[in-house]
């Protein structure tokens, strides 16, 4: 590697400088874009409040600069580490079911005295890891063998989180880790099997479900059983949605989010106050960037170097997309609600560090990869 | 790839997730196709249902105007401050701010807000004016709004507080002349369509649908100038004499205006936090109380009515005393044979009983009724009452005592309008509280000779032989009666407990006003109508005369004067 090569492929200044920091211009126009969607928006769904976006400016500052960091990092490094970090992902969320602080209702945060996190936050994003470490090391498709300590390996720390409660995290670990089972080779018999296996353990899951999940999923298919209670965020999201048209009523005209009938607006229902504001049309621009950004992830989980950076990478940027699928579904009514925020847009600074990190990731396998084929 | 032959394997879990990818892209554009498009009308229609609504706007309150046009109610549009603690969290720093607009204590707001701090709504200082609201508003503080309302205010306070009497915070007129108008001040409200949040706070303004009508305003009668002299000098003379209550009234007497009506004790209709309901009491029409000597002159004008008695035809009032019916109606003294206007001059009951005795019942009370007694002025003042004058079954006893004004009973305002009878040569007017616009409507109770005839003898009333020199005027000639009355109290007439009343005219040349003043229970030692009520009209009458540039025409009195100061000067 030289920099008169450099210069020959990426004749522009801040090409070059993108370069060397191991990011992808590509992915971070993408990025970027939606971030700054995710701004306007949420000064709306916020109450025009400065406040509120001078925290998310500072929340997207942090969690660009974790990004870099982790595109710094190779894959084969992340790779070594994938197993440790994975044991000790599973000791912490035991942590937190122990000794865990309380946050609306639920057991997710870890206080280490002189941090607040959440060790769920961290297994969407290792559990794919092991994943992929535990695949790279055997022959693929994986044997008999292989599947059954992968699904177990995936399951532990589902379950961990689904036990907190917290059923949209435990489905955001459980589809990362599948995928990676799928992208490594899950035979379709198997697959179908497992499908039917499920479906048949539909009413024993149900048995085991809190009673708010129960309500959700009720609620899903009956919205208009009880309109002011468990209905009620669904209801309001769908009218403002619907309300939007196809040209939307204008940036900061949402009537029902600024009226304040909208629940959550400025976090997991804030794609309703950009549907109603934005109309159809702005729906179908947000949603192409979003393709935009998991296709691209995708082609640098084709091109990757190795087995593990493949199935990561294919693994990160599916689970990005099941968070879209997820919550735009459930804010327009056709999937329970589930607490899974509009990824990268919806306020809060949890999951706009896991992703941002994942993102790094993706761009640490795009940018070495060249590195090594040299 | 290294496993050349898992190659298509992988190929086509590559098109699966692809394909997987488009399908749950083609649902969502689907679903919003579904709502954005399909349904949206349905889901406009369900979240209009959700934050429009129509409320009423209220109708600006018509204004009340004195005949000079100078304003005695007027509505305002007054703004009062509220904040939404919840929303002001972040900004609680910025509270100082609004004490400091507000001029109230800023630790003490700020320690309500907190307090409070779980609450949506609360007050943090109603009804300021529009200004200091503007203000307000400039600050820009989150959390902190207006509320537009309207602020009945009377500028004559409790001048006028009887006789325009009030409306309540929802605009409602509750007593006095704001009730009896309160259809015509009150307008019609309008509606329009609001945009309101889930917590019901009105956002903005969609449409009118209504106008609203704002309500008519009134000219009273009133001369806010009059009134208030009336006003200052009943105050003083309830004060002086110790009474517990006195009324006033003046009437324009050749249109039944009411010019002045005022009330001891009164209240300041701006400040009624703290009041008994009794001080609402507009007493001039209100309440009724026997006239005593004040009736004498209808009684002489019946009697010259009839063509057979004459202001010179004497009477003997001797020996002070007259017995009617086992009954006995007594004289101050023994007067001897006095002549009708003596008897006036002197107030002579036993002079007047005869008089009275010697006519038809019916041409006695027939001219007490068409003076007005017993039935209403026409004021359509609310809470009028009609007073009381039986015209049936009346023994010669109770004939004779109403000739001297006991056995019936009527208010100030209706006194008052018989006095303008006479005043006005025998035409009596409906009461008007309003300004007339055209030339009232009125009838001839008596003949302009008796009319002046009597006015002659009154006039003698009020000069240095008669009993109330006191309401004698500098410049102008004055007609009027005394009367002391003693209160009727639980079966029988208390011997220290008087009404002391003045009714009177000026000019008597040419009458423009008529008065009667009324003290109830003077404790003061003087009690006697020349003594108490007299010098209440004199202040107010002479004042008033004045104020509408009326011709002097007492010019003897001009001409002493001007010889006195001539005298004087050499």
């Amino acid at each position: 590697m030289n920099k008169i090569q450099d210069k020959y492929y990426y004749p522009s200044f801040s090409l070059r400088l993108i370069r060397i920091l191991h990011l992808d211009h590509i992915l971070l126009l993408g990025i970027g874009a939606l971030l700054m969607v995710g701004l306007v928006v949420l000064y709306s769904a916020g109450d025009e409040s400065s406040a509120l976006i001078n925290r998310q400016f500072t929340r997207i500052g942090l969690a660009v600069f974790i990004m870099l960091v982790i595109a710094q990092i190779p894959s084969s490094t992340l790779k070594f580490w994938s197993p440790w970090m994975y044991v000790a992902g599973v000791v912490l969320l035991v942590l937190v079911l122990v000794m865990g602080d309380v946050g609306k209702g639920a057991q997710r945060w870890l206080d280490l005295g002189f941090i607040r996190f959440q060790p769920s936050e961290m297994m969407k994003l290792v559990t794919p890891m092991m994943i992929a470490w535990y695949f790279s090391e055997k022959p693929l498709p994986p044997s008999w063998r292989t599947l059954i300590i992968a699904v177990v390996l995936i399951l532990v720390p589902t379950f961990l989180i689904a036990k907190q409660p917290d059923l949209g995290t435990a489905l955001l670990i459980f589809a990362a880790g599948f995928f990676v089972l799928f992208l490594g080779g899950l035979s379709w018999r198997l697959m179908i099997g497992m499908s039917v296996l499920a479906a048949s353990m539909l009413p024993v899951l149900w048995h085991f479900m809190h009673a708010y999940q129960k309500g959700r999923v009720m609620t899903l298919l009956d919205p208009q059983s009880d309109p002011l209670g468990a209905g009620y965020h669904i209801i309001q999201s769908q009218i403002a949605i619907g309300s939007g048209g196809v040209y939307g009523r204008g940036w900061l005209n949402g009537s029902q989010s600024h009226l304040n009938f909208l629940p959550e607006q400025s976090t997991d229902f804030i794609f309703a106050v950009f549907a109603e504001e934005f109309g159809l049309l702005g729906g179908l621009f947000l949603l192409a960037l979003y393709t935009f950004i998991i296709i691209r992830g995708l082609m640098i989980a084709v091109q990757g170097q190795d087995t593990y950076a493949r199935l990561l990478g294919g693994s990160l940027s599916l689970t990005f997309f099941v968070y879209l699928f997820v919550n735009v579904g459930m804010v327009s009514g056709i999937l329970p609600v589930v607490g899974v925020p509009l990824p990268l847009i919806s306020y809060g600074g949890t999951s706009m560090v896991t992703l941002m990190a994942s993102f790094g990731m993706l761009m640490s396998i795009n940018s070495h990869r060249k590195l090594w084929s040299k | 790839m290294k496993n050349k032959d898992r190659k298509p394997h992988y190929q086509l879990r590559r098109i699966v997730v692809l394909s997987v990818f488009a399908l749950a892209i083609v649902v969502l554009f689907l679903r919003a196709l579904d709502m954005q498009v399909i349904n949206q009308p349905f889901f406009q229609q369900q979240g209009d249902a959700r934050h429009l609504r129509v409320v009423p706007i209220s109708a600006h309150r018509g204004d009340i105007y004195d005949r000079n046009g100078e304003p005695l109610a007027i509505s305002t549009p007054v703004d009062s401050i509220w904040v939404n603690p919840k929303e002001i969290k972040d900004d609680l720093h910025r509270v100082t701010e609004i004490a400091k607009t507000l001029k109230i204590n800023a630790q003490h707001l700020k320690n309500k807000l907190v307090k409070n701090s779980n609450r949506e709504f609360i007050y943090i200082l109603r009804q300021v004016s529009p200004n200091l609201g503007e203000k307000i508003k400039a600050l820009a503080i989150p959390g902190v709004y207006l509320q537009r309302e309207y602020k009945r205010y009377y500028p004559a306070g409790e001048v006028t507080s009887h006789v325009i009497g009030f409306a309540n915070v929802d605009d409602k007129g509750q007593e006095g002349l704001e009730l009896a108008y309160d259809e015509w001040l009150s307008g019609v409200p309008g509606s329009k369509r609001v945009m309101r949040d889930r917590l019901g706070q009105v956002v903005d303004d969609i449409e009118r649908i209504k106008i609203a009508e704002p309500g008519k305003s009134v000219q009273l009668s009133i001369d806010r100038r009059i009134q208030y002299l009336a006003y200052q000098s009943l105050k003083a003379a309830v004060k002086e004499h110790k009474a517990i209550a006195g009324s006033a009234v003046v009437l324009d007497v050749h249109t039944g205006e009411v010019l002045a009506m005022v009330n001891q004790p009164s209240f300041n209709a701006n400040d009624r936090s703290q009041l008994k309901p009794g001080v609402y009491r507009n007493r001039s029409v209100t309440d009724v109380f026997e006239p005593g000597s004040t009736m004498k002159p209808f009684t002489i004008a019946a009697a010259l009515e009839t063509g057979r008695w004459h202001p010179k035809d004497n009477v003997k009032t001797s020996p002070g005393y007259y017995k009617v019916q086992g009954s006995t109606i007594r004289d101050m003294r023994n007067y001897g044979k006095i002549n009708l206007e003596e008897i006036i001059l002197k107030s002579s009951n036993v002079g007047v009983s005869k008089v009275a005795l010697s006519l038809d019942q019916d041409q006695q009370l027939g001219m007490y009724m068409s003076l007005g007694f017993g039935k209403d002025s026409g004021s359509g003042f609310p809470g009028e009452r009609n007073g009381n004058l039986r015209t049936e079954h009346l023994s010669e006893f109770e004939r004779a005592t109403m000739s001297f004004g006991y056995s019936l009973s009527v208010t100030p305002l209706q006194l008052a309008r018989a006095y303008s009878a006479i005043a006005a040569d025998g035409v009596i007017y409906p009461v008007s509280f309003l300004r007339r616009e055209e030339p009232a409507q009125g009838e001839q109770v008596m003949s302009v000779a008796t009319a002046k005839k009597v006015r002659h003898m009154m006039e003698r009333v009020v000069s240095s032989e008669g009993s109330a020199s006191r309401a004698s005027i500098a410049n102008y000639r004055v007609a009027g009666k005394t009367g002391t009355a003693h209160k009727f109290i639980s079966g029988g007439y208390a011997k220290d407990r008087y009404l002391s009343v003045f009714a009177g005219m000026a000019p008597a040349s040419n009458p423009r006003l008529a008065m009667v003043v009324m003290l109830n229970e003077p404790r003061n030692g003087k009690y006697f109508g020349g003594q108490v009520a007299a010098p209440v009209f004199s202040r107010v009458i002479s004042g008033a005369l004045r104020l509408m540039d009326v011709v002097p025409d007492d010019l003897k009195y001009a001409q002493n004067q001007l010889l006195k100061r001539k005298g004087k000067s050499i």
